[in-house]
């Protein structure tokens, strides 16, 4: 493999946004979760929900910072790497971007201000609204971008004039129905995220004997939460199957493991691919389960990796491997999120702790999940950046050198890698001390999230204990 | 409908100049400020400096929809600085907090990274101005100059100027906050501030003279763009004035006048081009369908709702840092 500026520059796109789709993720499902919080107390008035209200709301302000910075970045990178992109899918990819700027940053912004001003300020259910306009704010945000990206998926409504994506059907664009199976495949994907960690903060703080009524609520809350949807998302995973099926049949290949045409077709459960001699090694095969996932019938014809020209073909190795650990987290999450709700709606005691540990632990499980799920999406759908119009090596930057991309790669590798450290350092100094009884938080800025977390310049002058 | 955005795309960056110009500003400074002043400093910008930022993003992403020849050939041909621009960005943005809880001993690392990281992102929107000023190496649309083709004294020179600039738009925001010896230094700092913006701005015009950059024809063409001269001379001297009386609103508003002046004067001389003399508005302006999609819902509702909710904040903040008012 040569280093290009091309293949520098999509190391450096996938590396940029896997960090920031951590953030959001876990800020998607925090948001929402702080407003049910909200919304619990106020009808129940138990004091227990506004503790951990105001304890997930600092945690929430961390990883929205970090989400907003991480964001800027990829909001210039199209320009600077992908250039090309930019300069002929512009028309089409620029305005759901500037829509998603739109959107999100009215609502998050004005309403992120009150959640954190105005506790003392407004009444009740103004705060309880302004928190459900947070938490619509980001899953705008999330549309946006899957409608952006589902187009580059699967282009609708478009035309080419003059080398450029002209839209001639925003209709067609904003309601695909690949939108509507990706967009709540990411959705729920957020929501487990968050109950996820909610569930999983619970757990330890149970196998520690701390915070015991809180716990048992994030315990609940979390993992009930999770049985619900764990099933909705693999279903939904299945739909997102039937579009790729249709759409992408090169990717559907790839991730299926499948080199020659079958007719009936097996499904490879396990294997290593070898993309050189097309063939796949230590192969674990049922037979007909193929066709029948593929077109739920037993005997379909389901198409093979050479049957596409090689330059059409996707990389195998990530897709097919990515997938599999996708599922696979899923079948845990679900096993996990089943067997703790009926622990805990029965009482039992025994192997309480295993699986309160196993809890603890099945914190990463979503945030794996995500990032595989997109880099099934992301690799299978190359060579193409706009599927099956638009090459990614038209895409890059012409001028573009491999110095450039070199030291822009490592620069924000490095820079990543410290905030990173920081943020997790700091997120999880606040998980260790709890949920403890704080003063009410003072007004502090809207649109400045990180400042939730305790440590404000003006709380402290404010204060006057500057130390 | 094209006028519309590139009018909607010149507010945001008016406004981004404005706005996260005071808080870089004050960034700059707070190399120069011991520990209580830089608190103060600090204190006087976090409520408001993340929205500031937000107009960054407006306008990037408002490029990107109404005018994107442009928004790929800017950000692909300044790459490296850009790089680096937004890595200061991220460093400025999370030191505001990451300060605090660090362990004092630490602390130097943040303090470093929050001066650092506004210097050099604003030394970097400078020298990106001045080189579009100079003239970037364009063919058919498109950047040709290498990695380093936007490189050039002149730049350097605009990036000093902008320093020097936010500087000043930093101190008169802190007149403005603070109280007590930081306000009385920012004071000081404003007349010398002023001279230094004044007198880069007088080289860099005898300079584009000088080099006879094709810009300057401009002014033989539209004798108006004079005006904008003038009104940044009567407000210096209005600036000055309200320093003596030591009239702490003024100041800032003043400045504000200033780079009004010189964001007018640029824009004029560009227009029509975007990219002197490779881009034109229109040349680079998204199809009809594009812009008409983005104008009813972005452009009619939810650009004044942004305007409206940055007001809000605004007034949440006015007063000083010190007062018992700012909860
Ligand atoms: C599924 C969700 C999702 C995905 C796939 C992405 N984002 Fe994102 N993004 C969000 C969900 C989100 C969010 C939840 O809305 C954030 C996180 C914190 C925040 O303030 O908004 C955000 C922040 C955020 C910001 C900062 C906004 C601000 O200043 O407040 C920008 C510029 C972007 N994103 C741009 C992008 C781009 C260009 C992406 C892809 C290439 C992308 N995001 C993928
Ligand atoms: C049986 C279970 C699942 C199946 C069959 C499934 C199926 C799929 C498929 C086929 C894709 C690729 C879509 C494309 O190429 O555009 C995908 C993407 C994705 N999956 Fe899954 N999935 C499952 C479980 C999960 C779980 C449990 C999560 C997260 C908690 C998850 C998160 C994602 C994400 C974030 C993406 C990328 C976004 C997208 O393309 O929609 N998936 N999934
Ligand atoms: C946040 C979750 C996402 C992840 C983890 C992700 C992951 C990736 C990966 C791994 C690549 C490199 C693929 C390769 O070159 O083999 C890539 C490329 C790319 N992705 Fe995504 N992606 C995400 C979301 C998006 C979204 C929402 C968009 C568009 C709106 C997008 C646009 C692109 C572009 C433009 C490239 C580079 C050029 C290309 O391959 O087309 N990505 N992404």
């Amino acid at each position: 493999m040569e280093w290009t500026a091309l293949l520098l520059s999509r190391l450096q796109f996938a590396f940029t946004v896997s960090f920031h789709i951590i953030f959001p993720s876990f800020s998607i499902g925090l948001a929402a979760w702080l407003t049910v919080l909200e919304a619990c107390h106020l009808v129940t008035g138990k004091p227990v929900y506004r503790r951990l209200f105001e304890f997930w709301l600092k945690i929430f302000g961390v990883a929205f910072g970090l989400g907003v910075v991480s964001g800027i970045v990829l909001a210039f990178e199209f320009g600077m790497n992908w250039s090309r992109l930019s300069e002929v899918t512009g028309p089409i990819q620029g305005p759901l971007l500037t829509y998603e700027t739109f959107t999100a940053f009215a609502l998050e912004a004005s309403f992120f201000g009150v959640m954190i001003f105005g506790r003392s300020r407004v009444t009740p259910l103004v705060y309880l609204f302004s928190t459900t306009m947070v938490a619509l704010g980001t899953t705008f945000s999330a549309f946006w971008i899957m409608v952006n990206n589902s187009w580059m998926q699967a282009p609708v409504g478009y035309a080419v004039e003059n080398g450029v994506f002209v839209p001639i059907d925003w209709k067609a664009i904003i309601f695909s129905p690949v939108v509507w199976v990706r967009f709540p495949h990411m959705l729920i994907a957020a929501y487990l995220t968050g109950a996820f960690c909610v569930a999983a903060t619970g757990a330890w703080y149970r196998l520690n004997s701390k915070f015991a009524a809180e716990a048992l609520v994030m315990l609940r809350m979390g993992l009930f939460l999770a049985a619900l949807l764990v099933p909705v998302q693999l279903f939904f995973g299945h739909l997102n199957g039937d579009y790729v099926h249709e759409r992408q049949p090169a990717k559907f290949a790839a991730i299926e493991g499948r080199w020659h045409d079958e007719q009936p077709a097996g499904e490879v459960l396990i294997a290593i691919p070898d993309e050189a001699r097309e063939q796949n090694h230590f192969e674990l095969k049922i037979p007909y389960l193929g066709s029948l996932i593929a077109s739920m019938r037993f005997n379909s014809k389901e198409v093979g990796l050479n049957s596409f020209p090689r330059q059409d073909r996707p990389p195998v190795l990530v897709p097919f491997f990515a997938f599999r650990v996708m599922v696979g987290c899923g079948l845990l999450m679900m096993a996990l999120a089943w067997l703790g709700s009926i622990y805990l709606l029965t009482d039992r005691r025994r192997g309480e702790t295993v699986l309160l540990w196993g809890t603890f632990l099945s914190f990463p499980l979503p945030f794996v999940a995500t990032l595989t799920g997109w880099f099934t999406a992301e690799v299978g759908r190359q060579p193409w950046s706009v599927y099956g119009a638009l090459r990614t090596a038209d895409a890059v930057t012409p001028a573009l050198t491999v110095e450039a991309v070199t030291v822009s790669l490592i620069i924000f590798v490095v820079v990543y890698l410290v905030i990173f450290s920081f943020g997790t350092l700091y997120v999880y100094r606040l998980l260790r001390a709890g949920p403890v009884e704080s003063k009410p938080v003072l007004p502090l800025n809207p649109k400045r999230p990180l400042a939730v977390a305790g440590g404000s310049p003006v709380r402290k002058i404010v204060e006057g204990s500057v130390t | 409908m094209i006028l519309f955005w590139a009018g909607l795309l010149a507010v945001a960056m008016l406004l981004y100049v404005l706005l996260d110009g005071f808080d870089l500003g004050v960034g700059i400074l707070f190399a120069f400020a011991d520990e209580p002043g830089r608190r103060k400093m600090l204190a006087a910008i976090s409520p408001v400096w993340d929205g500031n930022e937000t107009w960054l993003v407006v306008t990037g992403t408002v490029l990107f929809g109404a005018f994107p020849a442009v928004y790929a050939a800017l950000l692909s041909a300044f790459y490296l600085p850009l790089v680096l621009m937004l890595c200061a960005l991220i460093l400025r943005g999370v030191a505001f907090e990451f300060r605090y809880k660090a362990q004092t001993r630490f602390r130097w690392i943040w303090d470093i990274g929050f001066a650092g990281g506004s210097l050099i992102a604003t030394f970097i929107q400078g020298m990106t101005v001045g080189a579009l000023v100079e003239g970037l190496p364009m063919k058919d649309g498109h950047y040709i100059g290498g990695t380093f083709g936007w490189f050039s004294p002149f730049a350097a020179l605009c990036g000093l100027g902008l320093v020097l600039g936010y500087s000043l738009l930093g101190a008169s925001w802190l007149v403005r906050k603070c109280e007590g010896p930081l306000r009385e230094r920012a004071y000081q700092l404003l007349p010398v501030l002023t001279v230094g913006v004044l007198a880069f701005l007088v080289t860099a015009f005898v300079l584009a003279v000088a080099m006879h950059l094709s810009l300057m024809d401009r002014w033989f063409e539209r004798p108006y763009l004079v005006l904008f001269p003038l009104i940044g001379a009567v407000s210096a001297i209005g600036l000055l004035k309200a320093v003596q009386r030591r009239n702490d609103l003024a100041p800032f508003r003043f400045v504000a006048l200033i780079f009004m002046a010189a964001f007018g004067t640029l824009a004029c001389s560009f227009w029509p081009y975007m990219i002197p003399f490779a881009l034109t508005v229109d040349q680079a302006a998204s199809p009809k369908e594009s812009l008409a999609f983005m104008f009813w819902g972005a452009g009619l509702f939810v650009m004044p709702l942004t305007l409206a909710y940055t007001l809000i904040v605004y007034r949440l903040f006015h007063g000083r840092v010190t007062e018992a008012t700012y909860e």
